[in-house]
């Protein structure tokens, strides 16, 4: 009888179940979403901050003081120590390496270019732009098109195999090349395949593949510094702690967190003789604008499921109200107060169920098209929410509908039955 | 109702009756039925104007949101410093007025700190980069040097951490001994007041006050970073207006940050613009799946009235007139709660008050009010064509 009933009022007001049932997809549907967006905003918006460059800088252990100013660097280049180019792919072995979205090392020569017959003293900088490289069975592309991405080439962006090279707008200008002319480097020629901006340093020099600047200095494998991109967690106070000054477990913690500071800490391990620090710049305020706009949307979040949930109740008590009539005859038959309650709860888990699981595969590829359009990758849902999303649906539905059903249980069928009240 | 006079002498009066009869009895009895409806069906009325007030309440908080965040993650963006750099042509150094003229320019719209460096060289003879600043500016606009204790006194130098070992042979002796410097044969004698760390070029240079550094090589500034605040329009603007003021400089923005800037951004906007039609959406169909119901359970009201002899267009207008009020009363409560909604989120988020946005009212009153409306009218022009027998009757 119980199970007749439920059933038959739901064949039977297709239009209020219709009305309370797409109330409750479009909250769950909202909120899934927003749920989905609100976990995977961070590693998002971390990623859109790599844009603004590296934040882990690698250089040589015993490194002698540079002497730069305005990008030239006055310092013997042959001075001073270097990494090996050998030891970088190791980067890829660090804890966090699936958080390293790219390096590029640098190394910095001062070169003599002939133009007209003067000689011009400018600096060559080598780097990698998109190095197919390899460490155990993983594949990766690292350079400077993806850690300066900010750096814009007219023409094109030569192979870190060949022997092209780039050369600085401003220099350029004053030179008069362009791109696929030849230039004569130290007595070497070279074709320039673009013409590079940055609106940095770069734009008074040459800046070529990595074996260029390394066969001009006459020290294979060298590498002045490595710039690092890695997505990183905004450092809180233990992240500031000395990991000397550690116990064990919190060793641990700080080292498997992925802070700037321990992220630099690994790369120093991987690579010999070296000494990795954060640019304080990026990282730090980064930190700060991750946590903000995380923040945010958190709180959003809560906002929007708050509202969802108040829409929700607001529905349900109309869809109850709408009924007094009915309680009113099932008391008159001589149903109980519990009866009474226990049919609408169980019509009201019925509609949470299934407004739920409807809402939730539309909450999943709301998110999912969220993802795609704004930030051109995936936003994954995880199906541990569903049970989440699915309990919490039916426990709002219930918070809604109580007072209602409280109400109208309460009501002396007389008056009901008469459509009084 | 009232009762009509029993006798009226004058045709005077007699014509004011017929109209306070026509007008005044239909007017209060209109007034009266909204009133009545909604008091004796406080809990329908309330679930009504929840619905109505959370809907109010979330485009409020968000549209108000949308606007202020934005200024507000521009703040937080000038965290990372200039996005303007002002240097001298090729290299030489900019006029001595250069940075009067940037701030007059500015007003107020931003930071600015000038730098001038050269190559001196240690009492052993060690080749080392020497920057004069303005340590007060520097403090505001590079916010993330690491700096133990900024130099207060003239004659103080600020250490970067590389440059430790190049002036002293200990660390601990280069943080408090007195060290000298030579820029072509001059001497200056410095002490150290503190470190700077930032992980940059920074780490290798040793800053002094703009003043020594002058009356030490006769070097005016060659750079000056500007941190020009305001969306990515006022930033180009600002540009230009800077480059027609120093003619003589080269103005250029830093890439790097504006870009980047601009890409962050962009982004968060696009998730905010999501999330806040998501909500508003969501919140306005609620509205329309509670009144709809609701107006659709009062049809036995809707029947005794077309049964007593009321016109469509009158039980249009009375549905009409209720909906539109509780359109109203909700939009006006919701707006009131956006907005605290929207400061709290301010407050715990960005710790600075978010204004209250007037400008957003009318727009939410005029929503809602359609909303509501839209969802009396739908239900009411589904019975217009019932018999209000079939009605009253329950069938």
């Amino acid at each position: 009888m119980f199970v007749r009933l439920v059933y038959e009022s739901f064949r039977r007001q297709k239009r209020r179940k219709l009305l309370a049932g797409a109330a409750i997809t479009l909250g769950v549907t909202v909120a899934t979403a927003m749920i989905a967006v609100a976990t995977d905003i961070g590693d998002k918006i971390n990623r859109e901050l790599r844009t603004i460059g590296a934040n882990l800088l690698v250089t040589p252990q015993e490194d002698s003081l540079d002497v730069e100013i305005g990008g030239v660097n006055l310092k013997p280049p042959s001075d001073g120590a270097f990494l090996d180019e050998a030891d970088l792919p190791k980067i890829k072995s660090t804890f966090w390496h699936n958080n390293i979205a790219g390096f590029a090392p640098m190394l910095p020569v001062n070169v003599k270019i002939e133009r007209d017959g003067q000689q011009q003293d400018v600096t060559l900088l080598g780097t990698y732009f998109a190095k197919q490289l390899s460490f155990g069975k993983d594949n990766f592309t690292t350079g400077v098109r993806s850690t300066h991405p900010w750096w814009r080439v007219s023409g094109s962006w030569p192979g870190d195999n060949s022997r092209d090279i780039l050369i600085g707008e401003k220099l350029a200008g004053r030179l008069g090349e362009k791109s696929g002319d030849e230039l004569s480097v130290s007595g070497r020629q070279f074709r320039v395949s673009g013409i590079l901006s940055t609106g940095a340093t770069e734009d008074d020099q040459i800046v070529a593949p990595l074996a260029i600047a390394q066969e001009i200095l006459g020290k294979p494998g060298a590498v002045r510094r490595v710039y690092v991109s890695a997505l990183t967690k905004p450092e809180d106070a233990l992240a500031r702690r000395d990991p000397k000054s550690l116990s064990g477990p919190m060793y641990d913690r700080w080292y498997c967190s992925p802070y700037p500071q321990s992220i630099a800490y690994q790369l120093q391990e991987a690579i010999p003789h070296s000494h990795a620090e954060q640019i304080r710049q990026v990282a730090q305020n980064e930190g700060t604008v991750l946590t903000r706009i995380e923040g945010l949307i958190f709180l959003i979040t809560l906002a929007s499921l708050l509202a969802s949930a108040l829409a929700v109740s607001a529905a349900m008590a109309t869809a109850i109200f709408e009924r007094r009539a009915e309680v009113g005859l099932m008391k008159a038959l001589g149903a109980s107060k519990l009866a009474v309650a226990s049919i609408f709860f169980a019509e009201a888990t019925l509609l949470a169920l299934i407004g739920g699981l409807a809402g939730f595969a539309a909450g999943g590829l709301l998110a999912r098209q969220v993802g795609r359009s704004i930030f051109d990758s995936q936003i994954g849902i995880q199906p541990v929410l569903l049970p989440v999303v699915l309990v919490v649906a039916v426990l709002v539905t219930f918070a809604g509908s109580a007072a209602a059903i409280r109400r109208a249980v309460q009501l002396d069928p007389v008056f009901a039955l008469r459509g009084e009240l | 109702m009232s009762t009509p006079p029993a006798t009226s002498a004058s045709s005077d009066s007699a014509r004011n009756l017929a109209a306070s009869r026509s007008q005044g009895p239909h007017t209060s009895m209109f007034l009266r039925m909204l009133l009545r409806a909604a008091v004796l069906r406080r809990g329908r009325a309330t679930s009504a104007l929840l619905a109505v007030v959370v809907a109010a309440a979330a485009a409020t908080a968000m549209l108000t949101l949308f606007v202020d965040v934005q200024a507000k993650l521009q703040r937080e963006f000038r965290n990372f410093g200039a996005n303007i750099i002002i240097v001298g042509r090729d290299g030489a150094s900019l006029p001595a007025d250069t940075l009067p003229r940037v701030e007059s320019t500015l007003t107020g719209r931003g930071l600015v700190a000038p730098f001038a460096m050269v190559v001196a060289r240690t009492s052993d003879g060690q080749p080392v980069v020497v920057a004069g600043t303005d340590f007060d500016r520097v403090r505001q606009l590079d916010r993330w040097w690491s700096v133990d204790n900024w130099p207060s006194a003239p004659q103080q130098a600020l250490i970067g951490v590389r440059v430790r070992s190049t002036i002293s042979s200990s660390a601990a002796a280069a943080t408090s001994q007195p060290f000298d410097l030579i820029f072509q044969g001059h001497v200056i004698h410095l002490r150290p007041a503190g470190t700077v760390q930032t992980g940059a070029a920074e780490d290798s240079r040793i800053y002094l006050s703009l003043s020594d550094f002058f009356a030490w090589t006769g070097v005016q500034a060659s750079t000056i970073e500007v941190a020009a605040n305001g969306s990515a329009d006022e930033v180009t603007a600002i540009m230009h207006q800077l480059s027609q003021a120093v003619p003589a400089a080269d103005v250029h923005p830093v890439r790097q940050i504006v870009e980047g800037e601009a890409r962050v951004l962009g982004k968060t906007r696009s998730t905010l613009v999501a999330a806040t039609v998501l909500i508003i959406l969501t919140a306005g169909l609620c509205v329309l799946s509670t009144l709809m119901g609701w107006v659709f359970d009062r049809r036995r009201d809707f029947a005794i009235m077309k049964a007593m002899g009321a016109s469509q267009r009158l039980l249009n207008g009375f549905f009409a007139a209720e909906a539109a009020a509780l359109g109203a009363t909700g939009a006006v409560i919701g707006f009131i709660v956006g907005i605290g909604i929207a400061a709290w989120i301010g407050r715990v988020n960005f710790h600075a008050p978010i204004e209250p946005r007037f400008g957003v009212l009318p727009i939410v009153v005029a929503v809602s009010i359609a909303v509501t409306l839209l969802s009396a009218i739908l239900p009411i022009s589904l019975l217009r064509h019932v018999q209000p027998a079939v009605i009253l009757r329950g069938e």
